[in-house]
């Protein structure tokens, strides 16, 4: 454990009647970070957080701030804070006296309560709000609200649940911007939890990648995205095409018919590995000077790119290109050594990254089920 | 479009006759015959004559306030431990406060009696564990018992349909900030209850001051509410002047009741949550 | 986030029920006594149930309360929708302000000074027409009408305020007369508020004594006035008999209500998943 270490999870399990929700989870959270759980909607993320917070306990496993253990303390005399995803505001209290809600708690005296409000309305951008109704606010200003509001109480830590889920995306990129920014003034650790893996991957320190439970991987930002370790992480961050592949021998993968270069050693000969290639990283040559063929199966203008869905053999790829190549027709590929990613076979093996069923509406269709949660 | 507007306009007419007709005229009526006399012409003298039943008319106030104080104090922890609660507990429990409050008032008055006679139930399993035989019926205490008994799901009824609306989120937002239960409950979960607790009050508060069935039956003929004594002057005395005086004083002390318990709680412009 | 109760919630809970329906249960058990005490049980009999079956002073009363709680009930409720849709669309806020704090009256006003005014103006009216026997059935039925309006009315404009105001005139878009576009499209998104009004005033009605019993006449006995006469004078277990049936018919209703509010949701819920399906 290093000397920075704010919160240490150790061995936290959670169980909701039969199903279980966090599966042995440990986890060092260093002092002034920003670290995000990500994973889709029954992960466990919020979970995690309830139970820094302090509304869950712990089935088994130990919650430790700065070494100590406080499992048994009750979420008022934690030095954590939480921005909830629907903000709780209190409803009958102005934006002053919401923001004061915390200090008043503290017995502060009531000029210093007005100073520290003027300061948390100033750091949020909404000076001069102190009387208004919290009923006349945006979604946005409420959510700055939300925000001095917990950040009132000077939390050692500030969870944040999907804060940013409420807001259009517009008013989401810049709060993105803004968070950021508070997090870095103010030097505390913020501990983010979202589905969105750009806004994780914009945001964070370190991202803790989650599903079922269990932490699927945890690193940098570019670590994570560059170096997924399973087929569950490489699906989750970005666009991935995930290929069985076999290690013939060091440096050297065969997939798709053909052998190629890699970067990648370790395996043992002949094991069977899963291949990530992300859409961006395929190369396009004339069909003569390719090392596999494809077939244009369909093809969509993203604005900077286009996006295709290439048949390899009956696999489909999904390839960006600045170029057009119209539908029908064959490319040659070809692909960089340093764009093939190598990874260990896993429980999520042979489920994610073949494109034949891909379209634009299952992609928001399954968003909006998120949201719902 | 305005044609069909000047349609609307027509269709509650006949309501508007109606509520002119038996709401405003017979309390109209009210106010003229507290100010005449037997004979029909203009006297102060019924209202005057009010000051004799001071001491009623307080008792009434005082027995109703301390029931509806009671019904508050005992349905609050109620109503919130079922808004807690699953749905189908909550179903349940729904169930089983209205049915008692859809049994008529007079037989659920009747069957306290019961229970509270000297010779009654409760005196006899008193008997049966060796305890002296108490004397319950027709006191104070047993009055303010029956009103308790017949309104208390007037109050849970109201404090249970606000205290399920209210995000349980924001509780977790107030103990986040460092709230403990207790701050909690005073800073969060009252003021949000308000509206709940003044039409609870109205509704135990209104029926508790004027009734005259339960103080009959429970006080006994020694004990007298003002709702009594203006039943007697309409039923028995044929004193439908002085009937109307006390009636009209009792309209009045009730609604600046309701004004001193709006300035504790808010105002709530939709006139109460109705069930 | 519900919880589990806590042991100290279930006593508290089991307290009030106890509470709440130890006198009911005394009355029930006592229902069956064979002898005429009111405290001492001495054997098992139904006889309390076969004097109160021959009584046809009861039964009678029984007849007349369920007649006025349709009457009473059902003009409320017509008079009481209309009003609520004229409320509605009144547009001077003074006016509709006034409209509404006299529809409170009835509500809010202690129960014996909404009967003693009427009794006022209907003994006056009759004095006027040198008629001596003015209270009776007439009388009660637009007492009742009087105080079940109110309740028509405040369940019915909620549904009115929700409703979209521009449904109506789509259906007129599409070809309804006014009148049509209001009984198509205007009455079935209200009807939900029409169908509490209803229940609302139809049990009000059947239990409303303390109105009643001022602006009843001798011709014209309803249960409740039966009852409070029984209880005038000793009581004979009868009386028990008859709250029984009571208590056991509102407990039927109440639990048949409640089956089919469950039933409802849980084909809602099986038709969800299957769509989700």
């Amino acid at each position: 454990m290093g000397d920075n270490t704010i919160i240490e999870l150790k061995h936290i399990s959670k169980k909701f009647g039969d199903e279980v929700v966090l599966d042995d989870i440990s986890l060092n959270i260093k002092d002034k970070e920003f670290i995000t759980f990500l994973g889709p909607s029954g992960c466990g993320k919020t979970t995690m957080l309830r139970i820094i917070a302090g509304f869950l306990e712990a089935d088994d496993g130990q919650v430790i701030f700065e070494g100590k253990d406080i499992g048994n303390l009750p979420p008022h005399k934690r030095q954590v804070n939480t921005i909830f995803q629907r903000y709780q505001l209190f409803p009958h209290l102005n934006v002053y006296e919401n923001i004061a809600f915390g200090l008043r708690n503290r017995r502060m005296k009531e000029k210093d309560i007005a100073a520290k409000v003027e300061e948390m309305l100033s750091l949020v951008n909404l000076k001069g709000f102190q009387r208004r109704d919290i009923a006349s606010l945006s979604g946005g200003q409420q959510q700055r609200v939300a925000i001095a509001r917990a950040l009132a109480v000077d939390p050692r830590v500030l969870l944040l649940d999907e804060p940013l889920a409420a807001l259009d995306l517009k008013l989401r990129k810049d709060m993105q911007v803004e968070l950021k920014n508070i997090q870095k003034r103010l030097g505390i650790t913020f501990v983010f939890v979202t589905h969105d893996q750009q806004e994780a991957l914009s945001m964070s320190d370190t991202v803790v990648v989650m599903d079922g439970g269990k932490i699927q991987q945890i690193g940098t930002p570019l670590d994570i995205y560059n170096e997924p370790k399973n087929a569950f992480v490489a699906d989750f961050i970005g666009e991935s095409n995930i290929l069985d592949g076999v290690m013939l021998d060091d440096f050297k993968a065969k997939f798709s018919g053909a052998v190629f270069q890699c970067l990648d050693k370790g395996f043992a000969v002949n094991e069977s590995v899963d291949i990530v290639i992300r859409p961006e990283d395929v190369d396009i040559v004339p069909v003569e000077k390719g090392e596999i063929t494809g077939l244009v199966t369909s093809n969509t203008f993203k604005g900077i790119h286009f996006e295709m869905i290439v048949d390899i053999q009956n696999f489909k790829w999904m390839i960006q290109t600045t170029d057009y190549y119209p539908v029908g027709s064959r490319i040659g590929i070809e692909i960089e050594p340093d764009a093939i990613h190598v990874m260990k076979k896993s429980a999520y093996s042979g489920m994610f990254g073949d494109y034949s069923s891909f379209s634009d509406e299952i992609e928001h269709l399954s968003d909006i089920e998120e949201e719902e949660d | 479009m305005t044609k069909n507007t000047a349609l609307k306009k027509v269709i509650s007419a006949p309501y508007l006759v109606w509520a002119a007709l038996f709401i405003i005229v017979p309390l109209i009526f009210v106010v003229y015959y507290s100010l005449v006399d037997a004979g029909g012409s203009f006297s102060l003298e019924y209202i005057k004559s009010i000051g004799r039943y001071k001491d009623i008319m307080l008792n009434s106030i005082w027995l109703g306030f301390v029931a509806t104080i009671i019904c508050l104090v005992i349905a609050y922890p109620l109503a919130y431990i079922m808004a807690r609660s699953t749905k189908n507990v909550q179903r349940t429990m729904m169930m089983l406060v209205m049915l008692p409050m859809w049994m008529n008032l007079l037989i659920r008055t009747y069957s306290l009696m019961i229970l509270l006679q000297d010779t009654g139930i409760l005196n006899s399993v008193f008997t049966f564990l060796h305890l002296p035989v108490r004397h319950m019926i027709n006191t104070r205490a047993a009055v303010v018992l029956g009103m308790v008994y017949n309104y208390i799901p007037y109050m849970i009824l109201p404090l249970y349909s606000i205290m399920v609306k209210i995000d349980y989120g924001l509780v977790e937002a107030a103990q986040d900030l460092g709230a403990s239960r207790f701050s909690v409950l005073r800073k969060i979960i009252l003021p949000l209850t308000a509206p709940g607790i003044a039409s609870g009050f109205t509704m135990v508060f209104v029926p508790s001051v004027s009734t005259f069935y339960i103080s009959k039956k429970l006080g006994g003929s020694t004990f007298s509410l003002i709702g009594d004594i203006i039943e007697m002057q309409f039923k028995s005395a044929n004193n439908y002047n002085l009937g109307a005086a006390l009636s009209l004083i009792l309209m009045v002390l009730i609604l600046l009741c309701m004004a001193i318990m709006n300035r504790f709680t808010g105002d709530d412009d939709d006139g109460g949550v109705l069930i | 986030m519900k919880q589990k109760m806590s042991a100290l919630s279930k006593l508290y809970i089991a307290l009030i029920i106890i509470f709440l329906y130890a006198p009911i249960v005394v009355m029930i058990v006592f229902s069956f006594n064979s002898s005429v005490s009111t405290s001492v049980l001495e054997g098992f009999s139904t006889r309390w149930y076969h004097s109160l079956m021959h009584d046809t002073n009861t039964m009678k009363a029984l007849t007349n309360t369920l007649i006025l709680a349709v009457c009473s009930s059902l003009i409320a409720t017509v008079m009481g929708t209309a009003a609520a849709v004229g409320i509605n669309a009144m547009k001077r806020k003074w006016v509709k302000k006034i409209t509404m704090n006299v529809t409170n009256i009835p509500m809010m006003n202690p129960e014996i000074v909404t009967g003693i005014s009427m009794m006022l103006l209907f003994v006056f009216a009759g004095a006027l027409i040198h008629k001596d026997n003015v209270l009776g059935f007439s009388t009660m039925l637009i007492a009742h009408i009087t105080f079940n309006l109110p309740y028509v009315i405040l369940s019915v404009l909620p549904k009115l305020r929700q409703m979209d105001p521009h449904l109506p005139e789509a259906a007129m878009d599409l070809g309804c007369t006014p009148l049509r576009a209001f009984f198509k499209v205007t009455l079935p998104t209200i009807s939900t508020g029409i169908t509490t009004g209803l229940m609302m005033s139809f049990t009000l009605s059947l239990d409303d004594f303390v109105i009643s019993y001022f602006t009843q006449g001798p011709s014209f006995e309803t249960l409740p006035i039966r009852i409070f006469s029984m209880t005038k004078k000793r009581v004979t277990p009868d009386m028990y008999a008859l709250s029984t049936l009571i208590f056991v018919a509102i407990l039927l209703l109440l639990v048949l209500l409640n089956v089919s509010q469950i039933r409802g949701e849980k084909k809602l819920r099986n038709k969800l998943d299957k769509e989700g399906a």
